[in-house]
């Protein structure tokens, strides 16, 4: 949203009535999504009101918040961390967990382009493993590893195979012959076809996949932190309703909303810089 | 220009009585149809093309003209029959026969120039930086695109993407130039500049070329000779037809040649009887 919101602001920027998209932007890019979280609150508001005990209103959640808001980085001990602490230690599980994902799934998705005998006995394999749940893969991560850091970082390097595996292949098998036959009058050997053709052209197909990965990784490391407990903020969350500390458990639900958006922004970005495309077309 | 420039240019120039520099014979395509049958596109077409002739290939579509160039360029075999460039059999493609296709085929995550250069850098491996960077210079410079070089191909119009297409190929200097339909996709006031730019390039720096188009104008204002086929399946070559005028040509002086509308009205006569003929 915030990028969608920024590419209106580029377009807006670029037009030359500047005195009446001067409003159209302030309605495009704050009038409306004001009016979004505002409805928000007040169905949290109506909410609250019902069961009060339990659910705190809006500004009380802020109000209860207000020490982990002002000291993300607060150190009380073991076990006693600010916010900006667990989200990190969340991060890096799931960066860890998806690079190498990405490490091994990008090449087997070129194997599986380029090679119709990979495609075919690997295919029935992704198509099976694809839809089960990553958390599935927890109790037999934690009965190899037996260690709840590395069973996690297992969990998500499963979770984000799939669908890098499926777009890179797809993306290597749909490069255009055209591009394919160009290399070929230029007599350029294959090996190098793979990384001065192949690659480049099925670059947007690998990213949709890395970009959708990511997405899930993120969603499953908070379920998996709930299960296997330890430093994190999908622990913290059951911690903390565990603790009937709703206002928390609302905190930390922003947080991880933030952050998942924070992430998607990020990979589009590395995107654009790897590909040295600019996506909103100027002039 | 004067109309001396259209006198019949001397035979000699074409030098009929040696072996051709590219050789078709015999040849013809098939592709296998999905009932175990078989779809002939080409029959038995024999052509020889000389070192610095500029031969246009016409015909209706579906006939066959493209896949013919695919034979010569390497990128499709030949089902039965033998062609060679200077003696030695085309089994595969090869920098010595240059494409420009019908549809640019730019690498569109490369810039004007790195496309060009990705054609240089892969053909010239022995040429130094600088001797590399200076040919695509001089080749961005020959069809105009210096301003355009740092764009990428869709920022270009469709008729710079052709320049870059031509660019690309005349870069690495090749022994042959194979172009399907470079001025198709263009309207008329872009395709009549770019076929003068690629005539002035020709007529500078002569060489083989094998020209496909739809248009019997462009192949009378281009070509040394005209190659007209009949219409598929099993398309043949139906008729040659040489185009005596001397080049440099003028467009302008050539419209007022009598001769060029005999020519003209020829070629349409031909491809007029071969219209629908076997559909
Ligand atoms: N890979 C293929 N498999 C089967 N048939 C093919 C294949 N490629 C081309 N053909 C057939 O060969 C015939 C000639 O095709 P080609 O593209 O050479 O025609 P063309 O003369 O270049 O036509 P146009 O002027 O429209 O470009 C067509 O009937 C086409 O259907
Ligand atoms: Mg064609």
């Amino acid at each position: 949203m915030v990028q969608l919101s920024i590419m209106a602001l580029f377009v807006a920027l670029s037009q030359a009535t500047w005195k009446r998209t001067k409003l159209v932007l302030l309605r495009d890019t704050v009038l409306y999504p004001a009016l979004g979280f505002l409805g928000i609150l007040l169905l949290w508001y109506g909410i609250a009101s019902l069961r009060h005990e339990l659910m705190p209103y809006p500004h009380e959640a802020v109000i209860n918040n207000l020490d982990f808001i002002t000291h993300p980085f607060y150190q009380g001990g073991a076990g006693d961390l600010g916010i900006g602490w667990l989200l990190l230690a969340s991060l890096r599980r799931v960066l860890l967990g998806f690079l190498l994902g990405a490490v091994v799934a990008i090449p087997l998705g070129f194997l599986i382009g380029m090679y119709r005998p990979a495609l075919l006995a690997l295919n029935p394999i992704i198509q099976i493993l694809k839809p089960v749940s990553p958390l599935a893969w927890l109790p037999i991560a934690l009965a190899i590893f037996n260690l709840a850091e590395p069973s996690a970082i297992f969990v998500i390097f499963i979770t984000s195979l799939w669908s890098t595996i499926i777009n890179t292949a797809l993306g290597v098998s749909s490069v255009s012959k055209d591009y394919l036959d160009v290399a070929r009058v230029l007599e350029m050997p294959s090996w190098r076809q793979v990384y001065k053709i192949i690659l480049p052209a099925s670059l947007p197909y690998i990213f949709t996949g890395l970009r959708i990965s990511l997405g899930i990784a993120w969603l499953v490391i908070v379920a998996v932190e709930m299960l296997t407990g330890g430093v994190g903020i999908g622990f913290f969350v059951w911690d903390e309703w565990s603790r009937l500390n709703l206002s928390s458990v609302f905190l930390a639900v922003f947080v991880i909303g933030i952050t998942g958006l924070l992430l998607d922004v990020a990979i589009a970005q590395l995107e654009a810089l790897i590909t040295h495309r600019r996506t909103p077309k100027e002039g | 220009m004067t109309k001396s420039t259209l006198q019949t240019a001397d035979t000699n120039d074409r030098q009929p009585e040696t072996a051709g520099f590219l050789e078709i014979k015999n040849l013809s395509k098939a592709y296998p149809t999905g009932n175990g049958g078989e779809f002939v596109v080409l029959h038995n077409i024999n052509l020889t093309v000389q070192e610095n002739e500029f031969v246009s290939l016409i015909g209706h579509s579906g006939c066959g003209k493209s896949t013919l160039l695919k034979i010569v360029a390497g990128l499709e075999r030949s089902t039965s029959g033998l062609v060679t460039l200077e003696g030695r059999e085309i089994r595969k493609p090869g920098s010595d026969r240059m494409m420009v296709f019908q549809h640019y085929s730019l690498l569109p995550w490369l810039t004007v120039r790195e496309n060009v250069r990705l054609a240089v850098d892969e053909v010239l491996k022995d040429a130094s930086r600088a001797e590399k960077a200076s040919l695509v210079n001089e080749h961005l410079a020959m069809v105009n695109l210096m301003p355009a070089a740092n764009k990428y191909p869709d920022e270009i119009s469709g008729g710079m993407k052709q320049r870059v297409g031509i660019a690309r190929a005349l870069a690495i200097r090749p022994k042959m130039l194979l172009m399907d339909e470079p001025f198709g996709a263009l309207d008329a006031l872009t395709r009549g500049k770019l076929q003068r730019q690629v005539l002035d390039i020709w007529e500078a720096h002569r060489q083989a070329v094998l020209m496909v188009t739809h248009d019997v104008d462009e192949a009378l204002y281009m070509s040394d000779r005209i190659v007209m086929m009949t219409n598929g399946p099993a398309a043949q070559i139906g008729e040659i037809l040489d185009v005596p005028f001397a080049h440099p040509r003028d467009r302008a002086a050539l419209r007022e040649n009598p001769h060029y509308y005999e020519l003209r009205n020829h070629a349409l006569n031909f491809l007029d009887q071969h219209f629908g003929a076997d559909d």
